[in-house]
């Protein structure tokens, strides 16, 4: 077996408690993490389907040849923030009207004229779902000349906007709270582990180990801590979102990537963490 | 092999550890090296295997200028080099022949060749019979001859021991001393720190004596003084 390998696990061996205090506490301090990620990631979908619904509405004039408007949806589908353009007739509008408005049936059926508009509904892309993208959208179908009036609920999109940004600031700023904290209580288990080997190191360079040498165990060790401490940190993080999923709310978790993500961070920490203390380390004896 | 010249060595909190110290050990020879406590007998050692550097002044060390030397370079010399302690420095969750295939195994040594090599230095000293113990399953002697085993597989041209029987009794001191001269008799230069003399008045070996810092006597230079006036 490679010398660094056979090292790096001997470690383990050797101080099995130590190895597996530093495990817990990459687990917890990570676990910490992936709680917030998961309220994150929870918003974020929350967010995500009230987006959905943001949607403009063109009213056509009445007498518009059904050729102009269908020309106008194909012109509007090629629009880049547009996801689908649909043409509602005045019938169709109607007829979901009486679908939608059970109360007002008896008003709906003793029409004689349908007083409805035709309209063509524009859904936009994810990503275009914001204030600025959707007036512009606006302004624009508003320059087709059947249409009528233009609406898309402003003071909504307004609100929904500052939502997502509110909760993409706190994201961002409790999320490097915690993450630095994290990178603190996993820096400092490392440095424990190093420290308590120092005898060891100041030996292997008495006997003519470079530095090198001295470095790679650890670093694989370190690594392989962080790495054991993510996998646990999501299976932690995937028991308490079962159980909020089962007894509190449905919730999301994290895709495969995301966990794969917490896991590489963990793993990152170890071998940076492990890096800076055994090189300080190596300064010093 | 070992050359000082006008070395001084000046510790920022400690002041002069070594004033203007020079001398020259051949290859082969046996060199004691005595002195009381803090009379700077660890410095010239640590100076030998660059712990540490001069502050003024040189060292070569088998072919290698410690006072210049780059970083990168410290561990080339020191395989070249066997260093035994007094407290062993054995790593205590090894065995013994761990511990002495840990010196190869740093030096990229063949793992094929490694075995054979610490199973015939473990010969040397004695404990082949113990190559499985641990460091606290052996006694202080035990540990001593399994420091001067993993001193000894890199084939080194010269055995630094830094107050080596310090922790021993007198027949663990013996048989320490002994082992060293042999080492010595079969070509490595063997320098060691003490402040035993009555073991420096055992043999008929060089003797280099600091006081405060400086070179006090040198028998290989100095006119042969009466022996119980040595400090």
């Amino acid at each position: 077996m490679n010398l660094v390998v056979r090292e790096a696990l001997l470690a383990f061996k050797r101080a099995p408690l130590l190895s597996a205090l530093s495990v817990t506490t990459i687990a917890f301090s990570l676990f910490v993490l992936g709680l917030f990620g998961l309220v994150v990631v929870n918003l974020q979908d929350a967010l995500h389907g009230v987006e959905e619904r943001v949607e403009v509405v063109a009213y056509v004039l009445p007498g518009t040849p059904i050729e102009a408007a269908a020309v106008a949806l194909k012109d509007i589908e090629a629009f880049p923030e547009v996801q689908a353009a649909t043409y509602v007739s005045e019938d169709d509008a109607l007829a979901r009207a009486r679908a939608e408005l059970v109360e007002f049936r008896d008003v709906l059926r003793e029409l004689e004229r349908n007083p409805l508009p035709s309209s063509i509904e524009v859904k936009l892309k994810p990503g275009f779902r914001d204030a600025a993208h959707v007036s512009d959208v606006a302004e624009r179908l508003r320059g087709f000349g059947f249409v009528d009036d233009v609406r898309f609920g402003r003071d909504w999109v307004e609100k929904l906007d500052r939502l997502r940004q509110l909760a993409a600031a706190v994201g961002i700023v409790v999320g490097a709270a915690f993450a630095v904290v994290a990178i603190i209580i996993i820096g400092t288990t490392i440095r424990m582990a190093v420290l308590q080997r120092g005898r060891e190191i100041a030996i292997m360079r008495l006997v003519g180990a470079t530095d090198g040498f001295i470095r790679r165990p650890f670093l694989l060790q370190g690594a392989i801590k962080g790495l054991l401490g993510g996998l646990a940190a999501v299976a932690l993080s995937f028991g308490a979102y079962a159980l909020i999923d089962r007894y509190l709310i449905q919730a999301a978790f994290f895709t495969r990537e995301q966990a794969a993500a917490i896991v590489g961070f963990g793993a990152l920490i170890g071998l940076l963490g492990s890096a800076s203390s055994v090189g300080r380390h190596l300064k010093r004896v | 092999m070992i050359k000082f010249t006008n070395v001084f060595k000046a510790f920022p909190k400690g002041g002069l550890a070594l004033k203007d110290v020079s001398f020259h050990i051949a290859k082969g020879e046996f060199a004691f090296l005595t002195g009381h406590s803090g009379a700077g007998k660890s410095t010239v050692l640590k100076l030998i295997y660059a712990d540490e550097r001069p502050t003024s002044g040189e060292v070569r060390v088998s072919g290698f200028g410690v006072t210049e030397m780059r970083a990168r370079d410290v561990p080339l010399l020191r395989r070249r080099l066997g260093i035994v302690f007094q407290d062993f420095r054995l790593l205590e969750d090894r065995t013994a022949e761990e511990n002495v295939a840990f010196a190869l195994e740093v030096t990229g040594a063949r793992h094929a060749s490694i075995a054979a090599r610490v199973m015939r230095v473990l010969t040397q000293v004695g404990l082949a019979a113990k190559a499985q113990a641990y460091p606290r399953e052996l006694s202080g002697g035990e540990q001593q001859r399994v420091a001067i085993a993993r001193a000894l597989v890199n084939e080194p041209t010269v055995l630094l021991a830094d107050e080596p029987t310090g922790n021993l009794d007198d027949r663990a001191t013996r048989g320490v001393f002994q082992l060293l001269r042999d080492i010595n008799a079969s070509g490595t230069a063997v320098v060691m720190a003490t402040h035993d003399l009555d073991l420096v008045r055992q043999a008929p070996y060089r003797v280099i004596e600091l006081q405060e810092g400086a070179l006090m006597y040198d028998s290989a230079v100095d006119e042969p003084r009466d022996q119980a006036a040595a400090p």
